[in-house]
């Protein structure tokens, strides 16, 4: 009698756990036939009137009902717990195409890019980063640089002079002098000098009164042409690409003799020779030579011992060749749309 | 320098060498060549033909309709609107089927009603250049020699089948300026030989020294001077070879003397002058520098004012020439002169491009004195020109020439060792190799064993020191046959210095906290030189600006980024964040140079944050930009070092405005543009700062000392104040952070309240107090202690009453 009742209970149960939609119907399942007043409870308690034979048997077997409805309810409940939390997440879904809250970033000015790589090349080979004033003496804008004051050369940069013995420098190498001086005589001299420089120039496409120059400089004992090259190799390999090749001109500078002009093959037509090389599948980058040895000398260097090689990049037009820019001015107007353009890094 | 590759053989063989193979060695072993032109590339079927006849067009004024001979088994009738179309010309023809510049192709035509097989052309229709046109057929067509042949190809009589090569020459190659110049340079290339035009000529008995006497004052100017002269010439066109190379050089064809003058100056590089004689006013030329205001009309027919700078030729009263530069109208040569003094000299480079300068005259002449000429060719120039007067303007030279002589001709001697051309170009000649660079050159080379000594023709008066003839060496050999290597030697570290290496950590800071890197002119107007300057100081100006926009050296970085702003906000771009870190220049008092100083400044404007969709749209106000500057501090290891002072600095909002201290001094400030100036500019609301880097990049920094992470936890206290409205709240935050001793070590404002719940003239600040002890766990008695101390502070010194 008591045991078919308890069979009864848990089909009951088990039914009910089983059709059980949500946790609170699941805790009014426990608290109903598990509680101190449910009918297991109750059936325990008539246990008073079985024999000493049958009450462990029976104790046994309420047990085992126990056992099975706990289970189930906690079956049921880690389901409809699991069902919950996926609910709760459905409702949490976002649509994540929408877009994102944009992180404020900035980037380098692309010449500063330029002159940065730059620099780290020359890092890298045990260079140091020399700077000068940008207003300077004619005589180390010029003279030192064996440009006397009648030098017809002084024609190829006309210049804006503050006083007749003060201009804005026309190049950066007014640096080189000043670096030699503070070495008094004494090498080696590795140094590259970036900088700003002004030429009485109109603005256009291709011109700008302010730019910005690098120039290089090496002083040691047996420096010579073959190590330029060697150099300008390494340096416009990196800036350019391995597979770029360079070829050294004949030229004319009066701080260097000989002077050089430096182009690298053409990137377009890999030489074949297209419009941007002008047909000559060969593009002008820079211009060095050896030190001229009377700019040794002027500096305190005894050109019998010292050698040395020169060389200078204008900034824009390394920029301009390597990004594309069609026009000069780009720099200086600062368009945001300009900038931003120049923002990863680049292998 | 334009180079007729026909012309050029007549000095140097060039046979098997196509002229643009010639132009790609030249360029190869130093001299530039730009490009290499035909002009008749492209055009077809002109030819000589003889005009017939010539009557008026029946149906109109301007137009002429001729019978012209073109070589064909008849003559062709040809309507011309040529002005000066004649019966008898020999005239450039396009005949039905040719093409012209432009591709435009010649077609048989009606005019008015008269056929037209063909076009008489002028020398602009077939691509020559006006300037170069002789000023007699610059308006019409172009008349041939009567001796010209009917039907021969009029593009080839006119030297424009030639080859021209563009020679871009640097100033030390002036030796190029000549065709013999040039034959020396192919010849050594090619290891060829060159050809001297050869000089012979008859010379009347009269003497040149019997019409002219030639007085040198001048003599440092003008160590050499020369005249001879050629009597009975008849002024006519030059032949017409003579013009085709002249106009292949660039040059326009007057006459046959001046013509001469000017063919003798391309061939030997030497600049000529021809006066007439009898125009002359005197029988002696007088070499001198001018007066003071004195006055000459130059051939130009401009009257100019000369000064004791200018070397003049006279005629021993009144100047006849400006010497090197340009003659004088008194003494032109014109149609009706019969004698001719030709001048050849040597003139100072240096005076000749000081009168040059000063008169805004550049000619051939004088580019070539500016530079120098060869001293060896001055006369043999002369007699040249004398020659070709004899021949073809019929002249009659007189015996001899007159001159002043001082001119020291002596070739350049240097030696120079094996050793130190292969040292300075790494390479590893050898002796015959080197020797046989300097004979192709026709220097003279004596050999004594690893030493070469050189005699350099005076022609090369660039080469005056080894490395020129190292360079010498170089170039033939070849560049591309100079190795690659790395200096070897010292090894030297290689690094930024500490200020190289603050200034690009500051860029990332500054680009990490989203602003874009801008670089601006230094030059700038006055007015916008000074307008945010840190210090009053007069700027820089430039002597002869090309602009007043851009005439004066900036004193601030801001006005320059401003006008950024100004160009993007023009642009429909709102939102500007840019920052420069550049130097400005500051004039000192008692120094030739003004100090330069790096600066830092920023212009943000427009949304800083903007996430649209979520209703996120937050404008640039001035704790964004403090914000982005104490990044910058903290970067730069100098933020304990700071202070912000509320100031009024000029073209700034005066409510909106903080001087920035480093360490007790002014380096820059921070703050709203005025909105007067905004308005001006047509700019948004629009923040800004400027410091100078210079000093933050100098300070002293604190070296990183590792502190203990607390292993004890801490206690935040959060505290009301009511203060007055004009309280700051970093003052009260000063007297917090001194009152709470050892065991404060944060202290944040959190909340402002200033609404109208609040009394009249008072707000309420609230901070957050975070108490610890590295070594304990506090207590609440040690909170409440330090606490009290603080509350009674900001009572006793800023009057702030715990809100209720």
């Amino acid at each position: 009698m008591m045991q078919e009742r308890l069979q009864e209970l848990q089909e009951e149960a088990l039914q009910k756990v089983s059709a059980a939609s949500n946790l609170k119907e699941l805790n009014d399942i426990r608290v109903a036939y598990l509680g101190k007043k449910g009918p297991i409870t109750e059936v325990l308690r008539g246990m008073g009137k079985l024999s000493a034979e049958e009450r462990p048997k029976m104790g046994a077997l309420v047990n085992v009902v126990r056992e099975a409805i706990t289970s189930a309810i906690e079956e049921k409940q880690a389901v409809l717990e699991a069902e919950a939390v996926n609910a709760q997440l459905a409702a949490e879904t976002i649509d994540i195409t929408l877009p994102a809250r944009p992180v404020n970033k900035g980037n380098h000015h692309p010449l500063t890019r330029i002159v940065e790589e730059i620099e780290d090349v020359f890092i890298g080979m045990g260079y140091t980063v020399a700077e000068g004033p940008e207003v300077e003496s004619d005589y180390y804008n010029f003279e030192a640089l064996n440009l006397p004051k009648s030098h017809p050369a002084r024609d190829m940069q006309d210049s804006f002079y503050i006083t007749d013995e003060i201009l804005v420098r026309t190049h950066t190498s007014p640096v080189q002098a000043r670096t030699m001086e503070k070495h008094k005589g004494q090498g080696p001299v590795k140094i590259i000098c970036p900088g700003k420089v002004y030429r009485r120039d109109n603005d256009d496409a291709t011109h700008s009164h302010q730019f910005m120059q690098i120039e290089g400089l090496v002083v040691d004992e047996n420096i010579s042409m073959s190590d330029l090259k060697g150099t300008l190799e390494v340096f416009l390999k990196k800036v350019f690409g391995q597979e770029r090749e360079i070829r050294l001109r004949p030229s004319f500078f009066p701080f260097t003799e000989p002077s050089v002009e430096v182009d690298i093959s053409c990137k377009i037509c890999s030489g074949k020779g297209c419009n941007v090389c002008k047909q000559t599948g060969w593009i002008e980058v820079l211009g060095g030579g050896i030190v001229h040895p009377n700019v040794l000398e002027m500096a305190g260097f005894d050109s019998k011992k010292y050698s040395g090689f020169a060389f200078g990049i204008g900034v824009e037009r390394i920029a301009m060749l390597k990004y594309g820019v069609d026009d000069i001015r780009h720099f200086y107007t600062n368009d945001i749309r300009f900038l931003k353009q120049f923002h990863h890094h680049e292998a | 320098m334009f180079v007729s590759y026909k012309w050029l053989q007549e000095y140097v063989d060039l046979s098997g060498i196509s002229a643009a193979e010639l132009a790609d060695k030249i360029t190869k072993s130093g001299i530039e060549v730009e490009g290499v032109e035909k002009k008749s590339e492209g055009l077809k079927g002109v030819v000589i033909g003889h005009v017939l006849e010539r009557e008026q067009h029946p149906n109109a004024d301007k137009l002429n309709k001729c019978l012209v001979d073109i070589g064909a088994e008849e003559p062709v009738q040809i309507i011309c609107g040529a002005p000066n179309v004649d019966k008898g010309q020999k005239v450039a023809v396009a005949t039905v089927g040719a093409v012209l510049p432009g591709n435009f192709k010649i077609k048989k035509a009606k005019l008015r009603g008269e056929e037209s097989h063909g076009m008489i052309c002028s020398l602009q229709e077939l691509g020559i250049e006006s300037k170069i046109v002789a000023k007699e057929y610059a308006v019409g067509i172009f008349n041939f020699p009567q001796d010209a042949q009917v039907g021969e190809d009029a593009l080839e009589a006119l030297g424009l089948d030639d080859e021209i090569l563009e020679l871009s020459l640097t100033p030390n190659r002036s030796d190029a300026l000549s065709m013999l110049g040039v034959a020396y340079e192919v010849a050594a290339i090619l290891r060829r030989d060159v050809k001297w035009p050869t000089i012979e000529k008859e010379e009347a008995s009269e003497k040149a020294s019997d019409y002219i006497s030639v007085k040198v004052e001048a003599t440092e100017d003008n160590p050499l001077y020369m005249a001879k002269v050629v009597k009975d010439v008849k002024i006519g066109p030059s032949p017409l070879w003579m013009q085709t190379r002249l106009m292949a050089a660039g040059i326009r064809p007057h006459n046959n003397v001046v013509d001469i003058t000017n063919f003798v100056l391309l061939e030997y590089g030497q600049p000529l002058h021809a006066f007439d004689y009898d125009r002359l006013g005197s029988k002696e030329l007088v070499i001198r520098r001018a007066k003071d205001a004195e006055k000459i009309t130059t051939l130009d027919e401009a009257e100019r004012t000369l000064t004791p700078d200018h070397l003049v030729i006279t005629n021993g009263t009144e100047p006849v020439a400006i010497a090197g530069v340009m003659g004088g109208a008194n003494s032109e040569v014109k149609s009706d002169t019969t004698t001719v003094i030709i001048e050849a000299a040597y003139f100072k480079g240096s005076t000749v491009r000081k009168a040059s300068k000063d008169h805004g005259l550049r000619s051939e002449a004088s580019a070539r004195f500016e530079k120098g000429v060869d001293p060896a060719r001055v006369r043999e120039a002369g007699e040249r020109a004398a020659q070709l007067m004899a021949e073809y303007a019929g002249g009659t030279i007189l015996e001899g020439s007159v001159e002043y002589n001082d001119m020291k001709v002596e070739p350049a001697v240097i030696s120079i060792t094996l050793n130190k051309i292969n040292g300075l170009l790494g390479t590893s000649m050898s002796v015959s190799e080197v020797q046989d660079i300097f004979t192709r050159l026709q220097f003279d080379v004596a050999v004594e064993g690893e030493n070469f000594t050189v005699t350099i023709p005076t022609r090369r008066g660039d080469i005056t020191i080894e490395a020129d003839l190292v360079e010498e060496a170089a170039r033939l050999y070849g560049y591309d046959n100079i190795p690659s290597t790395l200096p070897t030697g010292t090894t030297t570290p290689g690094a930024l210095s500490d200020y190289q290496q603050k200034r690009r950590k500051a860029r990332r800071t500054l680009e990490g906290a989203g602003l874009f890197q801008a670089i601006t002119y230094s030059l700038t107007s006055a007015e916008k030189a000074a307008q945010f300057a840190l210090e009053a100081r007069e700027s820089i100006r430039l002597a002869m600006p090309m602009s007043e926009e851009r005439s004066q050296l900036r004193l601030s970085i801001v006005p320059q980024l401003l006008e950024v702003v100004k160009y993007n906000n023009a642009r429909q771009i709102d939102s500007v964040a840019l920052y420069e870190i550049g130097s400005v220049f500051l004039k000192q008092d008692g120094e030739q140079l003004p100090e330069e100083r790096e600066h830092v400044a920023a212009a943000i404007t427009g949304l800083w944050e903007s996430h649209l969709w979520q209703g996120e749209k937050k404008p640039v106000d001035f704790f964004v930009a403090k914000g982005i500057l104490e990044a910058l501090f903290d970067t730069l290891g100098v933020a304990s070092q700071i202070e912000y002072r509320q100031a009024e600095v000029k073209n700034l909002h005066p409510g909106r405005t903080a001087e920035v201290l480093l360490n007790g001094v002014v380096i820059g400030f921070i703050g709203q543009v005025h909105p007067t100036v905004q308005k001006e500019l047509d700019i948004k609301e629009t923040y800004v700062f400027e410091l100078s880097f210079k000093a933050l990049a100098e300070a002293e920094v604190a070296p990183i000392a590792y502190e203990t992470i607390p292993r004890f936890p801490s206690i935040t206290r959060d505290i009301a104040l009511v203060v007055d409205s004009a309280t700051k709240a970093g003052d009260i935050q000063s007297i917090i952070v001194e009152a709470g001793g050892a065991l404060l070590k944060e202290v944040q404002v959190f909340d402002l309240y200033e609404g109208d719940k609040m009394e009249e003239g008072k707000k309420s600040i609230a901070y957050s107090l975070k108490y610890f002890d590295p070594e304990r766990t506090l207590t609440d008695e040690d909170i409440t202690k330090a606490h009290d101390k603080v509350l009674a502070a900001v009572k006793d010194q800023a009057g702030a009453e715990l809100r209720g």
